[in-house]
């Protein structure tokens, strides 16, 4: 999908107008392993750019989630709760964690799919 | 195995490499009036001759009998049943170091997960951890549960909380950034409200209506509980608290000079992630047989590293399996009977004592199980008289609370028969 776009600690975004849709990798989903819990914020909360706003607990680790941009949840993703594996069966559909009003701009670091294919290329070896 | 000494070449080898000169240069963060520089000990004494030499200066210790003792303050003296040591002297727990492998440490998992069962039962709530050191560090624990829960730092303790649960809370909460204050008007930015039930001075407390201001502003309610109170009072769970922890001693302990002792921790099922320390729980094997196994070491300090919400990694575990027997060889029934003798006797000895001239209780208004305040002409003399006779008399309270002048706490459990309370209210009278 050519409107993804991904952060270099693993995270995606797609960006519809001023929602921005949040969630994690396949590289990430399939480092960790099968997710087993993810905790998350509350609507409403405000995020700052590399924020650590929750965890996601996998059957191998314990890692923090960062927002990889600014502003204000407007919906967390209630499908993890009760199926966590989402995050590893679909990780940029129905797998997606939170959806965040944008404020401001988007930070310009993010990286295209060819990109973000380096890192996690240099991440493998 | 033959109990072999260093030599003086041992010992200056192993300074030499650590880079020490000498063994006082290892104790410098030890007050020098704390240290014993050299034991007053004749040189070249037999074993025989030594052991001899020491019981003779242990005699002149003068030691309270239990019956004799009505000091609580939280620790206490209660009938210990012969069964509790003859389980945890047993080698199999004794000298195992709480191994957690499953494949080799079947009875030790399974005798956590039943501790954890007894006290998630007593306490009315979902789930219970292994156990911590005691009950000033489980009051911290609970508290930095809330403070990692709420995202909030101010943390309220309404009423008597033992003040060196207040203490250690306080030294807990600094590097946490917990504000403790005492109080019991919570606000926006109260993570808990903590409550002693009973509190520190033996009164019960309104637990549900301080419950319900904690939810009012969407902070979590931590009850300090007395498990023996347990059997006859409203447990955690039913008046809504999120989190109760306490001191367990009086579940087959002795005091022993303060410890070790062992503290517990329960919780309601939301809050499992941000439970600390050990938990075990129960499990199939690849042939679906039963078995115990550790659970849920994501929220583990070795894991989590400094996202963790605590630091404790571990557990009092021989000291939570006398807490198992104990209340296993009691059940029910026999603790209700060990916390209703506790009150009666409790209460004939407050009636007798407030007949004394100047003797009034401090909060006669105020309910009490087995331990009262009550306000004496010149406590300290009262308490020296006592100890004349061999009886340990109340606790004098001024020495926290410079508002309870006078005021002493007696307390009263059934190894206090009905003639030591005679005994008691002569010496007072005498």
């Amino acid at each position: 999908m050519a409107d993804r776009r991904y952060t270099k600690s693993h995270e995606w975004i797609v960006v519809d107008g001023k929602t921005v849709t949040v969630g994690i990798t396949d590289f990430a989903q399939s480092q960790l392993g099968d997710v087993v819990f993810l905790e998350l914020p509350s609507p409403g909360r405000k995020l700052a750019e590399r924020e650590a706003f929750g965890v996601v607990e996998s059957v191998k680790a314990a890692s923090d989630l960062y927002s990889p941009i600014a502003g204000k949840i407007s919906a967390v993703n209630d499908r993890l709760s009760a199926n966590p594996e989402l995050v590893n069966s679909d990780p940029y559909g129905d797998g997606w964690i939170l959806k965040v009003e944008l404020a401001g701009e988007l930070p310009s670091d993010l990286l295209d799919e060819a990109g973000y294919r380096k890192v996690t290329e240099a991440a493998s070896h | 195995m033959p109990y072999l000494v260093h030599s003086p070449e041992d010992r200056a080898a192993m300074l030499a490499a650590i880079g020490v000169r000498s063994m006082d240069d290892l104790l410098v963060d030890i007050p020098t009036s704390l240290r014993i520089p050299k034991l007053d000990l004749s040189d070249g004494l037999s074993e025989f001759e030594t052991m001899a030499h020491v019981t003779a200066l242990a005699a002149r210790n003068r030691l309270y009998p239990d019956r004799l003792t009505f000091r609580g303050g939280g620790v206490y003296r209660r009938f210990v049943p012969a069964a509790v040591a003859a389980v945890t002297s047993k080698p199999e727990f004794y000298t195992a170091y709480t191994p957690y492998q499953p494949e080799a440490s079947q009875g030790t998992l399974q005798a956590i997960y039943e501790f954890q069962t007894l006290i998630a039962e007593l306490t009315g709530l979902d789930v219970a951890n292994a156990s911590l050191y005691d009950g000033a560090t489980a009051v911290a624990e609970a508290a930095m549960m809330a403070r990692t829960h709420t995202d909030r730092t101010e943390v309220l303790v309404a009423g008597y909380l033992h003040p060196e649960y207040l203490e250690v809370l306080r030294a807990f909460g600094e590097g946490r950034g917990i504000k403790v204050r005492r109080g019991s008007d919570p606000g926006p930015k109260t993570a808990a409200v903590i409550f002693q039930q009973p509190d520190f001075l033996g009164l019960l407390v309104d637990a549900k209506a301080l419950t319900e201001a904690a939810h009012g502003v969407g902070a979590l309610a931590i009850a300090c509980v007395d498990p023996i109170s347990l059997a006859v009072l409203a447990p955690p769970g039913e008046y809504g608290a999120d989190i109760a922890v306490g001191e367990g001693q009086q579940l087959g302990m002795h005091p022993s000079f303060g410890g070790p002792h062992v503290g517990f921790m329960a919780c309601r099922r939301e809050l499992v992630r941000r439970l600390p320390g050990r938990l075990v729980g129960s499990a199939h094997d690849a042939e679906g047989r039963r078995g115990f196994v550790l659970a849920l070491a994501a929220r583990e300090q070795h894991i989590r590293r400094e996202k963790a919400s605590s630091n404790i990694c571990t557990n009092h575990s021989l000291c939570a399996l006398a807490a198992s027997v104990y209340m296993t060889y009691m059940g029910p029934d026999g603790m209700r009977q060990v916390a209703e003798v506790s009150f009666e006797r409790a209460h004939v000895l407050a009636e007798r004592l407030s007949a004394l001239p100047g003797w009034e209780l401090a909060f006669p208004e105020r309910q009490f199980l087995s331990e009262f305040p009550i306000r004496v002409p010149n406590a300290p003399a009262v308490l020296r008289k006592l100890a004349r006779k061999g009886i340990l008399g109340g606790l004098n309270v001024q020495r926290w609370f410079r508002e309870l002048k006078g005021v002493l706490t007696f307390t009263c459990t059934e190894v206090n028969d009905p003639m030591s309370i005679d005994e008691l209210v002569q010496a007072v009278s005498a």
